[in-house]
């Protein structure tokens, strides 16, 4: 799963292939308006269930659907479902990794024409679809019953304000800490349970060795302080009716979280570079950063992109803020939605259900792409927690992150607008990071940028 | 039409032209003024008209008239990008277009060895897609392990910093200049060796050094060829967007999302979904552009008439 980044990983031929390797990226769509209304003379009230004859006599008729998608070598799983349903076929079509696809499937949709039956949607872009109208409410299809079958949380997030299920979870990101054992030996240090004792660590890994981070927070990357102000708790962004919205971004677990990080930046004893650079990638594979705050799809990734570190890398559940009450969030991961001007609403639907819940093309995902998966069943199965791979001395990393997965918060929203938010996050927080200066004082800066540019786009913003 | 009526005077008087001749013209013109309708005053047009109104995320489209355009005269995002791109034209072309023009210079005089090599050497950049280029100064810029950096800390020197905040216009100007030296160094070259040989013989007959001639004959000869590599300079300088935005990648708490004004142009309509003010702020930094240029003509015209 993609793993990456609310902005489009800028990459290196290495990262591009790793990328593509293992899986998807992230990033966060940006976009040509959509707006205005678009087709949707819509009335998003529950539509009726389309019948059990309907939906057979729809999967036997004759149909070609378009599916964009940058998931590598997913014919092995289109093959299952076209085996299934023969009279069905699906064209794949590669239209960019996250923020590129997302501007292409607007400007698709704003033209009227062009656009694919099925796309390809990480969690946090969602919103930012629904707010035009651009996705199908899958309930009339049955899509509702598959609820059971998903991680709690990712269920929220497919879910819409009057129970409407925009898109099927295809994979997660739940985070957690990978960290060089050698490095933690040789100082002396312990696997950090509170945030508490990772800063104390910090202090004293940096004094050790002035050329080593215990970790890096990188300016660049609203989506893993998102992923942090989950796990502390905090509701960023609240949606009520279509036109309101709560931003608080500036509230006391942010001020918490600004001036923990800032402080640690300030003090200099973590490092604030860019992800998804070559720097980066090269300080990983020199021992620059002690750790990587990373997300379920991280220890697949780094074991293609540091491999001058193999064996010396375990993974652990992030430090916590309370340790009694241990929480996490989610960075990454992504669905499989239904754009609403399909005219094979039936077909399309079933694809993504049939897609990211059939047990066999579920296990695929998780066996050929290393996605980390988003369904109970393959959580607790046994062949896919009990993988232990050499990079990680053979220690259970899949049963780790399947750990933390349970633990995840299930109320997390996204706003409507998350790439204005993701740009907003950079030039303040991200930069107040880089710059060593005040954190806090920024976060009040981003609370302002975004309420400024919510209130421009008619929304009516509370509570800021 | 032309063809059905029958013979004017004006045929009459001239004989000898075919009647077709005259349909021909627009036959041959219309290719080109369909694409410039299509491809250039269309777009425009509907530029122009998307900039007349204001689309909401809530509550749809409606018209606001200059409303944009006022907005964006006061938007200081937009005049300080447009101020950087100014800063950046006064700075990078005139030393990119000195170095062109001495290299077209030394590879027109003939002293040069190895000067086919040469000349492919400095073009060779240029074939490099921006994309690229940018990728790479931007890992030979990198502050940990960057080789710049890694030479200095091997002799004791502090790491150059060359992605931080004072050293960024530089470090883009090094590159736009990189790319584009080879592309006018081509164009002055080509027009250099246009210049008829008996000139260079008169003059140094009546005793000019290689100096005086390139002083006297060769610059003046390079005068049409300079300006345009100006012109071409000043409109690439004013649209700076492939560089900041790649380097952006590597120093984003640097490289805003207006850090240029193509730049803020874009982030208005990719990120923020402000479609109609992005064409406002496009449309502005057109005018600047042609204003611009025009100044540039206008100089180089006014000391020519004397």
């Amino acid at each position: 799963m993609p793993r990456n980044a609310f902005t489009a990983a800028s990459s290196s031929p290495m990262s591009r292939r790793l990328f593509l390797t293992t899986t998807g990226a992230l990033s966060l769509g940006a976009a040509l308006t959509a707006c205005g209304g678009g087709d949707s003379s819509g009335s998003s009230g529950s539509a009726a269930p389309v019948s059990k004859a309907d939906i057979d006599k729809a999967m036997k008729t004759p149909t070609e659907l378009t599916f964009w998608t940058w998931v590598p070598n997913i014919a092995k799983e289109i093959a299952l479902f076209e085996k299934k349903y023969p009279a069905v076929k699906v064209k794949v079509v590669n239209a960019g990794q996250g923020t590129p696809q997302y501007t292409k499937l607007r400007t698709a949709l704003k033209a009227g024409s062009g656009a694919p039956d099925m796309v390809q949607m990480e969690y946090q872009a969602i919103p930012t679809f629904t707010i035009t109208d651009s996705l199908l409410d899958l309930r009339p299809y049955g899509a509702a019953e598959l609820k059971d079958r998903f991680v709690d949380w990712t269920w929220g997030q497919v879910s819409g304000a009057k129970g409407e299920v925009w898109a099927i979870p295809q994979d997660t990101g739940p985070m957690g800490l990978l960290y060089r054992e050698d490095i933690f030996d040789k100082h002396g240090i312990d696997v950090p349970g509170t945030w508490d004792e990772f800063a104390e660590a910090a202090r004293k890994l940096h004094k050790a060795d002035p050329d080593v981070y215990l970790t890096n927070l990188a300016a660049n990357q609203p989506a893993a302080w998102h992923g942090l102000l989950w796990q502390a708790g905090a509701k960023p962004y609240a949606t009520s009716g279509k036109s309101d919205i709560t931003i608080s971004v500036d509230d006391a677990v942010s001020r918490k979280l600004g001036a923990y990080w800032g402080g640690l930046a300030k003090e200099g004893v973590i490092s604030v570079d860019p992800d998804f650079t070559d720097g980066w990638y090269a300080g990983l594979n020199k021992g620059k950063y002690a750790t990587w705050i990373t997300a379920a799809w991280g220890p697949a990734f780094l074991s293609g992109s540091a491999k001058a570190t193999a064996g010396k890398w375990r993974a652990a559940p992030l430090p916590q803020w309370d340790a009694a009450k241990p929480n996490a969030g989610n960075w990454g991961g992504s669905t499989t939605a239904v754009i609403r001007s399909t005219k094979n609403p039936v077909a399309a639907a079933v694809f993504a259900q049939f897609l990211n819940s059939d047990p066999a093309t579920a296990k695929m995902f998780a066996t050929e792409q290393f996605f980390f998966p988003a369904t109970k069943a393959l959580l607790t199965d046994q062949e896919f927690v009990s993988d232990a791979p050499s990079f990680y001395g053979g220690q259970k990393v899949n049963q780790v992150f399947a750990d933390i997965s349970a633990t995840v918060d299930p109320s997390f929203q996204w706003p409507p607008f998350l790439d204005q938010a993701a740009t907003d996050w950079t030039e303040t927080v991200g930069k107040s990071l880089a710059d060593k200066s005040d954190t806090v004082a920024a976060l009040g800066t981003w609370q302002s940028r975004m309420t400024t540019y919510a209130k421009n786009q008619g929304f009516t913003v509370k509570g800021s | 039409m032309a063809v059905t009526t029958p013979s004017t005077a004006e045929d009459r008087s001239r004989p000898g032209r075919p009647r077709r001749h005259r349909s021909a013209g627009p036959l041959f013109v219309a290719p080109f003024l369909v694409l410039f309708l299509l491809l250039f005053l269309a777009p425009l047009g509907y530029a122009a008209y998307l900039s007349l109104f204001q689309t909401r995320l809530i509550g749809g489209t409606v018209f606001v008239g200059l409303d944009n355009y006022a907005q964006a005269l006061g938007d200081s995002q937009f005049l300080h990008g447009v101020g950087r791109v100014a800063l950046f034209f006064v700075v990078q072309v005139p030393v990119m277009l000195l170095l062109a023009l001495l290299f077209a210079l030394a590879l027109d005089s003939g002293l040069l060895r190895l000067s086919r090599v040469i000349r492919l050497g400095i073009f060779v950049p240029y074939a490099v897609p921006s994309v690229v280029a940018a990728l790479m100064w931007g890992y030979l810029y990198g502050p940990d392990f960057g080789p710049f950096a890694q030479l200095s800390r091997n002799l004791d020197l502090p790491a150059p910093h060359f992605l931080s905040e004072g050293w960024m216009l530089g470090s883009l100007a090094n590159i736009v200049t990189w790319e584009f030296v080879g592309y006018n160094m081509i164009i002055l070259y080509a027009a250099l060796r246009t210049v008829p040989h008996e000139l260079y013989e008169a003059a140094a007959m009546d005793g000019a050094g290689a100096w005086r001639i390139a002083w006297s004959i060769k610059l003046p000869a390079l005068r049409p060829a300079l300006l345009l590599t100006l012109l071409f300079s000043v409109i690439g300088s004013f649209q700076l967007f492939n560089e900041p935005n790649l380097l952006m990648k590597i120093a984003p708490d640097v490289i805003s999302s207006s850090y240029t004004a193509n730049l803020y142009a874009y982030s208005l309509a990719f990120t923020g979904q402000q479609v109609n003010y992005a064409a406002t702020v496009s449309f502005l930094l057109g005018l600047v552009i042609v204003i611009a240029s025009y100044g540039v003509l206008l100089t180089a015209n006014r000391r020519r008439t004397p």
